[in-house]
């Protein structure tokens, strides 16, 4: 049999760091689309983050740098995107394809330099004893701290969008950015700095894949992760802890489908590979059709750009 | 700045001032033209062809003008650039990836008087030839260093396409571990992509998660041996010698070494003696280099790995030598006897004792 | 400061000056870039824009390739542009495209060998359906379950192409090709090719089907109850329902439509310029196809000059790489710029943009 041979403690051990990039895009994304604004460019975010980082981390031989440098450079690809779609009010779809274009070309411009050298290493967190303990050991407490981090801002973005006033305001632009206005909030601040923690995570999501996940930096390295971002924020119905299901379900099936083709399944290479997309889809079917009519919860004024007439 | 060196360009220029640069062009200065399927700076196949390409440009200097074309798509776009670079003047054009094939095949047909090389096709013509390089034989010594180095007795092959140039790296590297050790077992993983750092890296820890711990890699980045470095596993260079990698995790390294070639080839152009041909060169013509076996591996295995590399050097052995089984267990290569090009080429079933199918 | 004024009817003057402002403007940055880079950026731009119409050595080949290359964005993108209009989004075009592809090879490759006249039309027939039905899974799930079409169009683009890579690697492989992946080339077999109709024009049936696609999605839009239905949903779906629009048969019908003209533009493709079904023959026209459309702002006009003005970009990138050295990612960072920048000058058709002193609101 397939699975009796597949150690479930190591792969979930795999799947929470193989997961990470994606969740940090994904939940960047949802703020963004919670305030109203679709931005396909996280795809061109992350990469550029990945360049970013690797190189505030090689310079500065600081990991911790390397993940902030990802987020600013992000951060301030997303601002071209801000201006374009909140200050001249460009379309955004075609913006945010636009940005990941743009954001190729420029992320291998800028790591011509950096091709082949290694980034400092990011530890795992020291647990002491509690990591070697047996399950709970490899799971919880045998990550580095992006891992942690990642999670913890799953919370802080949950608790912030349901208890916070800049929530209710965020949501409320989102929802209605005219009746937003009327009642006094600056929708176009609002959004900016949405884009920006956007950004901000995509591009720390990117920096993880150039700084752990491979670790090196290479054109292209990001290969699609943030289109599965994307993906993953209409998936989980636009609420904060279902990115984290999201992503550890699509990381767990394509870690598991890599660990079933080394362990010698006999399911066919081709099906397991479509596997995460098929599943992936398969779920969200069940999830849409079930009582929670999940699609339903797009936020009303997405994609639509916002303009005062007063 | 190219003008001005093309005036400076000493005696066998000379006419030129009298001519203009057009000429020049046309007559004195030949034009070479690459096309690369992906960025320069892949760390892998593209860049390897690159570095090699920056080679014969120092060593041709001023006498040859050489274009570079990187991430060219196959295909469509393939077949327009080749054909931009005839136009613009380019008398010899190297394809450097299979699926260049047939776009080769077609702006060889219109323009008759610019020489086409193409990188591990078939289809060649009065004038376009092929060239390629067999990995396999390195794969036999990696194979084999893999066998001795590992404790778990597990390899792992991390897979791009099931096309015949990977399944005779499986093949060789099977059987190669296997002699040396005979508990061993391999398994392959797919990932699809010929360059997807991320999913490499994936298919790496999946391999080590599985108990390999000796991971070969077929695939174009260096991903699987930062993913080896930091599991304190082995590995070996892909394409490039991955140096930077040695001596733990890169034991050794299969080196593909185009430079000689491009330079020959080059300067059959200059010399106006290039003929078609269909090579397919080896260790003998160091097209294939074994990069230095690190310290890690132990004096002994070194040199038995040493001797299989000179053995095939030499001719007096051949990594498919008889006798092998097909994986059904049916006879493949006779005792004594090698199996012979066109079977090679074509490769698309496993030797005995690899498990699992190859993908379809 | 600046502050925008809405016009009350878009600016006729603007509608036609900003894509020459946006070029004017890409050019003015997209020099910097490339002087920053060390290269001559007059002679950069140069190529770009100008060699591949001009060039004496090259653009007599050059100028019929840009139709070669803008025959599939085109394509592809005027049926995009209904459902955008539509407000149903189908980013998989990718995924459809080589649907199409797949299905037409198959169906031409099943009567191998053959010189039946009617093979082509029939493979047509196939990559249309092959692309229709791939965009029908989106489609049905969305009507039957609501399942955000975005989300499963694109996904589907993965397991495309990974029924691609088993259609070069088995089912469609050459078996006169040495074992090595892809299938036959279906342009050198008269039956099934899809050659250029008028030597020197570049024009293949790809590019035909391309402007009937203009014209039909034209007519469509100004004429037909159906253009009117599709823009009325897209502006206003509340009042689209009390007028009688049904939004789930106009979901099927924008994701068919679009996904047969992808399926279509990827058969015109494999048995044309591409010539084989290959591991890597998705090279993202399905993924351009989306900013050809926006850019051309969902015009079938507008869309046929944004398709040909992308084309040209292209080419004139790549003469630019081997003649001046660039770097491709230079290339794609200025086809970025000059995105960014037709969107940005865009809102002058629409608005009045005034300068007021500071502190003045």
């Amino acid at each position: 049999m397939d699975f009796t041979s597949l150690n479930f403690v190591v792969l979930i051990a795999a799947l929470m760091v193989a997961s990470v990039p994606i969740m940090l895009a994904a939940i960047g994304e949802l703020v963004v689309e919670r305030a109203g604004v679709l931005n396909l460019g996280v795809e061109g975010m992350m990469i550029i983050g990945a360049v970013c980082g690797f190189i505030a981390a090689v310079e500065t031989g600081s990991p911790f740098l390397g993940f902030l440098g990802g987020a600013v450079g992000g951060a301030v690809l997303s601002l071209i995107f801000a201006v374009l779609t909140q200050t001249l009010l460009a379309n955004q779809v075609a913006t945010g394809l636009a940005l990941t274009l743009f954001g190729l070309g420029l992320s291998s411009l800028l790591g011509q330099n950096y091709v082949g050298m290694k980034p400092p290493v990011t530890g795992k967190v020291p647990f002491g004893p509690l990591a070697d303990l047996p399950v709970v050991g490899p799971i919880l407490f045998g990550h580095d701290w992006v891992v942690y981090f990642s999670i913890l801002i799953i919370a802080i973005v949950w608790w912030a969008l349901k208890a916070t006033r800049l929530g209710l305001i965020l949501r409320a632009v989102g929802e209605n950015h005219d009746a937003a206005h009327s009642l006094g909030y600056n929708v176009r601040r609002i959004r900016l700095g949405a884009i920006m923690f956007g950004g901000a995570m995509a591009g720390m999501g990117g920096a993880y894949v150039s700084l752990v996940r491979v670790p090196q930096w290479t054109d292209g390295i990001t290969a699609g992760a943030g289109w599965i971002a994307l993906a993953i924020v209409v998936f989980a119905s636009w609420r904060p802890w279902r990115v984290m299901l999201g992503s550890y379900l699509f990381g767990g099936i394509t870690v598991l489908q890599l660990n079933m083709q080394a362990a010698g399944s006999a399911i066919p290479v081709q099906y397991l590979s479509m596997a995460p997309y098929l599943i992936t889809i398969l779920v969200l079917v069940i999830m849409s059709s079930g009582k929670g009519r999940a699609a339903l919860n797009a936020p009303a004024s997405l994609g639509q750009n916002f303009h005062a007439t007063r | 700045m190219e003008r001005r060196n093309v005036l400076k360009g000493g005696a066998a220029l000379g006419l030129s001032l009298a001519l203009g640069p057009k000429a020049v062009l046309a007559a004195g200065k030949p034009k070479v033209g690459f096309i690369l399927v992906g960025p320069k700076n892949d760390n892998g196949w593209s860049q390897h062809h690159y570095e090699a390409i920056k080679k014969a440009e120092e060593k041709f200097g001023d006498a040859v003008e050489i274009v570079v074309q990187e991430s060219v798509p196959e295909g469509a776009d393939a077949e327009r650039v080749m054909s931009q670079m005839a136009l613009s003047g380019a008398g010899l054009i190297f394809a450097t990836s299979f699926g260049y094939m047939d776009a080769v095949q077609n702006v060889a047909a219109k323009f008759p008087k610019v020489m086409f090389e193409h990188a591990t096709g078939y289809k060649s013509s009065a004038n376009s030839a092929t060239y390629n390089a067999r990995f396999y034989e390195g794969r036999a010594v990696c194979g084999h260093i893999a066998g001795k180095m590992t404790k778990t007795n597990k390899i792992g092959y991390i897979g791009s396409f099931p096309i015949p140039e990977v399944i005779q790296g499986i093949n060789s590297s099977y059987i190669h571990a296997h002699k040396a050790n005979p508990k061993v077992e391999i398994s392959v993983v797919w990932i699809s992509a010929w360059f997807d750092p991320a999913k490499e890296a994936d298919a790496t820890k999946a391999l080590l998660d599985q108990g390999c711990d000796v991971v070969l890699s077929h695939t174009d980045s260096t991903a699987p041996l930062a993913t080896l470095k930091t599991a304190g596993a082995y590995g070996f260079g892909q394409s490039a010698d991955m140096a930077e990698f040695a001596p733990k995790p890169r034991l050794s390294s299969i080196i593909d070494n185009w430079a000689p070639y491009y330079e020959e080839r080059i300067k059959a152009i200059v010399d106006g003696t290039w003929k078609t041909q269909n090579i397919w060169y080896g260790i003998k013509e160091k097209m294939v280099v074994i990069g230095e076996i690190s310290d890690a591996v132990p004096p002994d295995v070194k040199a038995e790995a040493e001797k299989i590399r000179d053995s095939i050097a030499d001719g007096s052995y051949h990594p498919f030598q008889g006798p092998l089984n097909k994986q059904d267990g049916s006879v493949w290569v006779k005792e004594g006897e090698k199996p012979d090009d066109g079977t090679l080429l074509g490769l698309n079933f496993y030797v005995e004792g690899i498990k699992g199918a190859i993908p379809s | 400061m600046l502050r925008l004024e809405k016009r009350p009817n878009p600016s006729r003057f603007w509608i036609y000056g900003t894509p020459f402002l946006a070029v004017a403007l890409t050019m003015i940055a997209g020099g910097i870039m490339f002087a920053l880079l060390g290269k001559d950026p007059v002679a950069a731009i140069k190529l770009i824009f100008l060699d591949p119409l001009f060039n004496g050595d090259v653009a007599s080949y050059s100028r019929p390739q840009i139709l070669v290359k803008a025959a599939p964005l085109v394509l592809i993108s005027i049926g995009l542009s209904l459902g955008f209009r539509a407000g149903v989004w189908n980013i998989g075009a990718e995924g459809q495209y080589v649907m199409g592809a797949i299905f037409g090879a198959a169906t031409g490759l099943a009567f191998y060998p053959t010189e039946s006249r009617l093979v082509f039309p029939l493979m047509v027939l196939a990559g249309a359906f092959g692309g229709f039905i791939w965009a029908m899974i989106p489609a049905i799930l969305k009507t039957r379950f609501r399942t955000s079409e975005i989300l499963v169009s694109l996904l589907l683009v993965y397991v495309a192409k990974q029924i691609l890579a088993s259609a070069a690697l088995s089912f469609l492989k050459n078996p006169e090709g040495a074992g090595f992946p892809g299938s036959r080339n279906l342009a050198q077999i008269p039956a099934m090719a899809n050659g250029e109709l008028i030597a020197g024009t570049g024009l293949h049936w790809g590019g035909v089907a391309a402007f009937l696609a203009v014209g039909a999605a034209y007519v469509l839009l100004q004429r037909h109850i159906l253009g009117f239905q599709i823009k009325l949903a897209g502006q206003a779906p509340r009042a689209a329902r009390f007028a009688g629009v049904n939004p789930d048969r106009l979901v099927v019908l924008c994701m068919g439509l679009s996904g047969a003209l992808a399926g279509l533009a990827g058969l015109f493709e494999v048995t044309g310029p591409a010539g084989q079904i290959t591991i890597d023959f998705g090279v993202g026209y399905g993924f351009t196809a989306i900013i050809v459309a926006f850019l051309g702002r969902l015009n079938p006009l507008g869309i046929l000059f944004a398709g040909l003005l992308m084309a040209l970009t292209y080419i004139g990138g790549e003469l630019a790489q081997f003649m001046l050295g660039l770097p491709a990612a230079a290339i794609q960072a200025f086809q970025g710029m000059l995105l960014f920048f037709l969107l940005a000058v865009d809102l002058l058709s629409n608005y009045r943009v005034r300068l007021i002193g500071w502190g003045a609101r």
